[in-house]
């Protein structure tokens, strides 16, 4: 065959775009092909795959589609972390004229796929997962406003979590740091496939974020409970609320400047190449105008975890529900106006550094303000402390010192000895560690009874807890220590020898959260073992305040059998504080939609689309592009959407829930 | 001023008797520890002093409002404890416009400090300000000439030029103490930061464009200075020392250098630039005047125009035409062009990188400059 030929039907993929000569990642690939392939062996033993296609991969029901985004989250979690593993050992022992165990190619893609995973692939389906499972359930709806399009979008993040994950046995991944800053990501000073790979898991995955804050959006809006005001939203919704109207207004920034990214990749042009008309600094603007909101997108939904949290288990009303409102929506509005903080060394004027320093100062204020209303949560209450409030008072303590140092940093003169330093390091983790990971362990802990009917064991949820907060000090205090001796990020190798036991009990502190990661997965593990002892019949373990609890655990596909009335904030306090009547009779057949398969392989054709963009194969990229039009296109023809759940059903399941009821004694 | 404001926050009494709080207490001291070493807290220059200054101001006024917070959150935490019972307990309190008014006006309050010292701060160290003094109480006399330096970021080497000296030098810096000092800088390919901790803080070096940096060292000997902001493969090797010495040697080290029969010229350059790491020190005795000035125009490479400010003022303006060397984009190659991308580990792969034979390939990190003599500057200095 010539090798025009090979070329047109290849692209750039040869043999050697395959990691075989790499031992870390040809033992990485042992490890996965034989997990996965008795993974795969076990749901074809036990005859699982038509119950996970019927009831999981196709399901529009928004609590099956959330726990499916946090089990991802929790799966690229494992990777992210190793990630971190391998870097923390590699900056541990590369002293002393030691490379290390990393060259720079592999080293510079594990940070950068670090990076990369920890903010889209867990983070971000962490957030979407939490609010997909809560906000309908809190505001006694049956589901999202678009289920098919919730359905959609989990895949489409899917998507992107492969490609990522490819890039690490096919070709390679970005070698750019996590924001695949210009020039360097240019096809200049990057030609190799790590750069697309980044960009076509991104475009796929930002593609499934934005309709995803489209449909919650739409969901809060038009969706509440009749009775439920926008100021009686619990604050959960609330945080969802302006969550995803920054969704809604940033992803399409990140959209935008990749799309010109491609362009200056695939199609020759000059956005942000170094002649030609190009300017780098653009890239450097525009990806933190989506970047700075991104960390607000990811706060705010575990602040409003906390707002839950405390107030629940302080058995009280939230201290200052309408101060937390403002604040959310001030943090809102000028989140959007601070991103030149993320680089004030670029050399603009005082005057425009000091304005972006100083309206990040402002930003403190309203979360300050937040911190202070839980503050008074606790005040006058009875704090009963399950695992969620241990988090949460975890929390408090270390997000207010991630604050400061934020505010350092926000400081112009002091920001030019702290930039791109590991202070900053210590810092970026200190609020996405301590403030959403943390949110969203106490997240899980908090809601895990609603989605699966038995609590979280506490024993292994406390152990993990431990190990993670004093784990995350031990890890990052010292990187904080080595950012005022003034050491950068992402070095691979260190002359000066002083430096080296902090990084050695950096490791340890790394060492000391992966036991926490194992505490977890224990936990889960026991729990689910012991789940007949854990069982909660009532539905409402924590003496709850929202309407979620309103519900059986889990709750039924239709959440609510007939829509709750609102009268005030903590709808569900109110009810029971009255002594509301749960109706037993009268139940009709419930509309809802229907499963579909539509967003499975829709995805699924997006990610051939972008791999084969990734590795030039133009003719596959071609044939997906259309089939992807033409799927989408043949489901609007698809009217067998939904169905009715018969009454006898519904009569059924409530029944059920009225015997589990008389079980607890409630 | 560390050390004073350190033992404050290690030896402030614990609030309560929670694990959280020795373990924080732990931490506080830890960082004390390291405070001891830490250049960026206990600086040799007159900028980086204020600027560590500027660090300690706010973090003090943040503590006023850091320390209490947690203080109370411990506080709170133990007290309405559920097992107290003896703790009042009021489920329906949520509101007190005294207290919101504190909340919202505390904060405020220390912003508004913060915002003042913030404003004035980054206005009178404004890194393309020239220095008003050089040390507390020294003010620069108006006949005081700062010395100037071209920087120019290569991969992974720092070229410093020294324009009035005519003299240049590869990954080592020298200056003379007390004098304020100017650097120009610019990149010869991707971003990467001038940052030498004890001097002043970093500000980013970029291709086609200039920036300045003004800063002075009050003390004679030997500092760090690196990269601060990634670059690519050889960035972790992207150091040099920073020397301060007494005009004397400076001179001497000048003298030294231009013995050297080296000469940067617009060849040189081209095969400096080209990508290398763990470069040791080499030293220039003669220079081309006006390189620097095609560097920032990108016009080094034979057969491009400097066309540098044809429409716009200003160089941040990019109006340079396309190279024609620039790469395809690689929807419009033919299926030959399309290269490979195989994997750096493979042995018989050929690194990619390649589209530039001129920029080199930057998986190849060998200095191939077969002939350049090194001067130890080291020494001179």
């Amino acid at each position: 065959m010539s090798d025009d030929l090979i070329k047109t039907i290849f692209g750039r993929l040869t043999l050697e775009s395959f990691p075989i000569h790499e031992p870390i990642l040809v033992g990485t690939f042992i490890m996965v092909a034989i997990g996965g392939a008795a993974v795969l062996g076990a749901l074809t033993y036990f005859k699982l795959w038509g119950y996970l296609w019927k009831e999981w991969f196709t399901s529009v029901d928004h609590k099956k589609i959330g726990i499916m985004y946090i089990v991802l989250a929790l799966v690229m979690f494992l990777r992210g972390f190793a990630d971190a593993l391998m870097m923390r050992a590699q900056q541990a022992v590369a002293f002393n004229g030691s490379d290390g165990f990393l060259p720079a190619h592999h080293y510079d893609q594990v940070f950068t796929a670090h990076g990369v995973i920890m903010m889209f692939f867990v983070a971000m389906p962490f957030v979407t997962g939490l609010m997909n499972y809560v906000v309908p359930l809190q505001i006694g709806a049956r589901d999202v406003s678009f289920p098919f399009l919730n359905n959609f979008s989990f895949w489409m993040t899917v998507s992107g979590a492969v490609t990522v994950m490819m890039s690490l046995f096919v070709g390679e991944f970005a070698r750019t740091g996590w924001l695949a800053m210009a020039p360097l990501s240019g096809l200049d000073y990057s030609p190799d496939v790590g750069v697309d790979y980044y960009i076509w898991a991104l475009q796929i995955a930002g593609v499934g974020t934005l309709l995803s804050g489209v449909n919650l959006l739409a969901t809060i809006i038009k969706m509440r409970a009749p009775g439920m005001s926008l100021m009686q939203m619990p604050i959960f919704t609330w945080s969802a609320l302006v969550t995803n109207v920054l969704i809604v207004a940033a992803f399409p920034v990140l959209t935008a400047v990749l799309a010109m990214l491609s362009l200056d990749r695939y199609v020759g042009t000059n956005f942000f190449t170094n002649t030609g008309g190009g300017n780098p600094m653009m890239y450097v603007n525009m990806i933190w105008i989506w970047g700075h909101p991104e960390v607000y997108i990811l706060i705010l939904p575990a602040f409003g975890v906390f707002s839950e949290v405390v107030s629940t288990f302080s058995g009280k009303r939230l201290f200052g529900y309408t101060s937390m409102v403002y604040a959310l929506i001030v943090i809102c509005i000028l989140s959007y106006l601070v991103w030149l903080h993320h680089f004030f060394t670029m050399g603009s004027g005082a005057s425009v550094n000091s304005f972006f320093g100083i309206t990040t100062m402002i930003i403190s204020i309203p979360t300050g303000a937040k911190i202070f209303n839980w503050l008074f949560t606790m005040y006058r209450g009875r704090i009963r402390f399950e695992l969620p409030m241990m988090w949460a008072v975890a929390f408090m303590l270390t997000f207010v010192v991630g604050g400061m140092t934020g505010v350092m940093l926000a400081v112009p003169p002091a920001d030019f000895q702290f930039h791109n330093s590991l202070f900053l390091i210590a810092h970026f983790h200190n609020v996405i560690i301590g403030g959403v990971l943390f949110g969203m362990f106490a997240g899980v802990n908090y809601w895990w009874p609603k989605a699966f009917g038995f609590k979280l064991d506490k024993f292994w949820g406390t152990i993990s807890f431990w190990c993670w907060v004093v784990g995350f000090w031990v890890a990052f205090t010292p990187l904080y220590v080595l950012g005022l001796m003034g050491v950068t990020r992402r070095l691979r190798a260190f002359e000066d020898p002083s430096l080296q036991i902090w990084f050695v009990i950096a490791a340890i502190g790394a060492l000391i959260i992966a036991a926490g990661i194992g505490a977890m997965l224990m936990q889960f593990y026991v729990s689910i073992r012991d789940r007949e002892k854990l069982r909660d019949f009532t539905g409402d373990p924590w003496n709850g305040r929202t309407l979620e609890w309103a519900t059986s655990s889990p709750p039924p596909a239709y959440n609510f059998a007939f829509s709750p009335v609102v009268h005030d904030l903590d709808a569900w306090h109110d009810m029971k504080s009255k002594k509301a009547e749960r109706p037993t009779t009268g139940f009709r057949a419930i509309h809802m939609p229907k499963n579909t398969g539509a967003g499975v392989i829709l995805a699924g054709l997006s990610t051939v689309f972008g791999v084969a963009m990734i590795w030039y194969i133009w003719w596959l990229a071609a044939v997906a592009f259309v089939a992807l039009i033409a799927t989408a296109i043949g489901h609007t023809f698809n009217y067998d959407r939904d169905f009715h759940i018969p009454a006898e059903d519904v009569v059924n399941s409530e029944d059920a829930r009225t015997r589990a009821l008389q079980q607890a004694g409630v | 001023m560390t050390r004073r404001l350190a033992p404050r926050h290690a030896t402030r009494p614990a609030p309560g008797r929670t694990p959280f709080v020795r373990h924080l207490a732990a931490a506080a001291a830890l960082a004390v520890l390291g405070g001891c070493n830490t250049v960026v807290m206990r600086p040799a220059g007159d900028v980086a002093v204020q600027e560590s200054n500027l660090i300690v101001w706010s973090v003090v006024l943040m503590l006023l409002i850091i320390v209490p917070v947690m203080a109370l959150v411990v506080v709170f935490a133990w007290r309405y404890r559920a097992t107290n019972t003896e703790a009042s307990y009021e489920p329906d309190w949520d509101h007190s416009t005294g207290l919101e008014l504190v909340i919202w006006a505390g904060p405020l309050l220390i912003v508004i400090a913060l915002g003042a010292l913030t404003w004035v701060g980054t206005h009178t160290l404004d890194p393309y300000r020239p220095l008003a003094r050089t040390a507390p109480g020294k003010p620069v006399a108006a006949n005081v000439k700062p010395l100037e330096v071209q920087v120019v970021s290569l991969d992974w080497k720092w070229l410093f030029i020294y324009p009035e000296q005519g003299v240049a030098t590869v990954n080592e810096l020298v200056v003379p103490v007390d004098r304020p000092v100017k650097f120009t800088m610019t990149s010869s390919s991707v971003m990467n930061a001038l940052w030498v901790p004890a001097m002043a803080g970093m500000i980013y070096t970029m291709p086609g464009m200039e920036t300045v940096l003004h800063g002075v060292l009050n003390r004679t000997g030997k500092f760090e200075g690196r990269s601060g902001n990634y670059s690519g493969a050889g960035f972790s090797h992207m150091t040099f020392w920073t020397h301060s010495v007494t005009p004397a040697r400076f001179d001497q080290w000048v003298a030294g250098v231009k013995r050297n029969r080296w000469q940067l010229d617009n060849a040189t350059y081209l095969k400096l630039a080209r990508p290398s790491e763990k470069v040791r020190p080499i030293g220039f005795g003669t220079i081309d005047p006006a390189l620097f000035k095609r560097v920032v125009a990108m016009c080094t490479k034979p057969g491009t125009s400097c066309m540098e400010n044809m429409s716009h003022a200003g160089p941040a303006v990019n109006d340079r035409p396309q190279r024609t060397d620039e790469p395809e984009g690689a929807l419009t190659r033919d299926p030959s062009q399309k290269g490979e991308s195989p994997h750096s580990t493979a042995p018989q792969g050929k690194a990619p990188g390649a589209t530039d034979p001129g920029a080199g390939n930057r998986d190849m990190t060998m200095l191939d400059i077969p002939a350049l003599r090194r001067v130890n500057a080291s020494k001179e200095a």
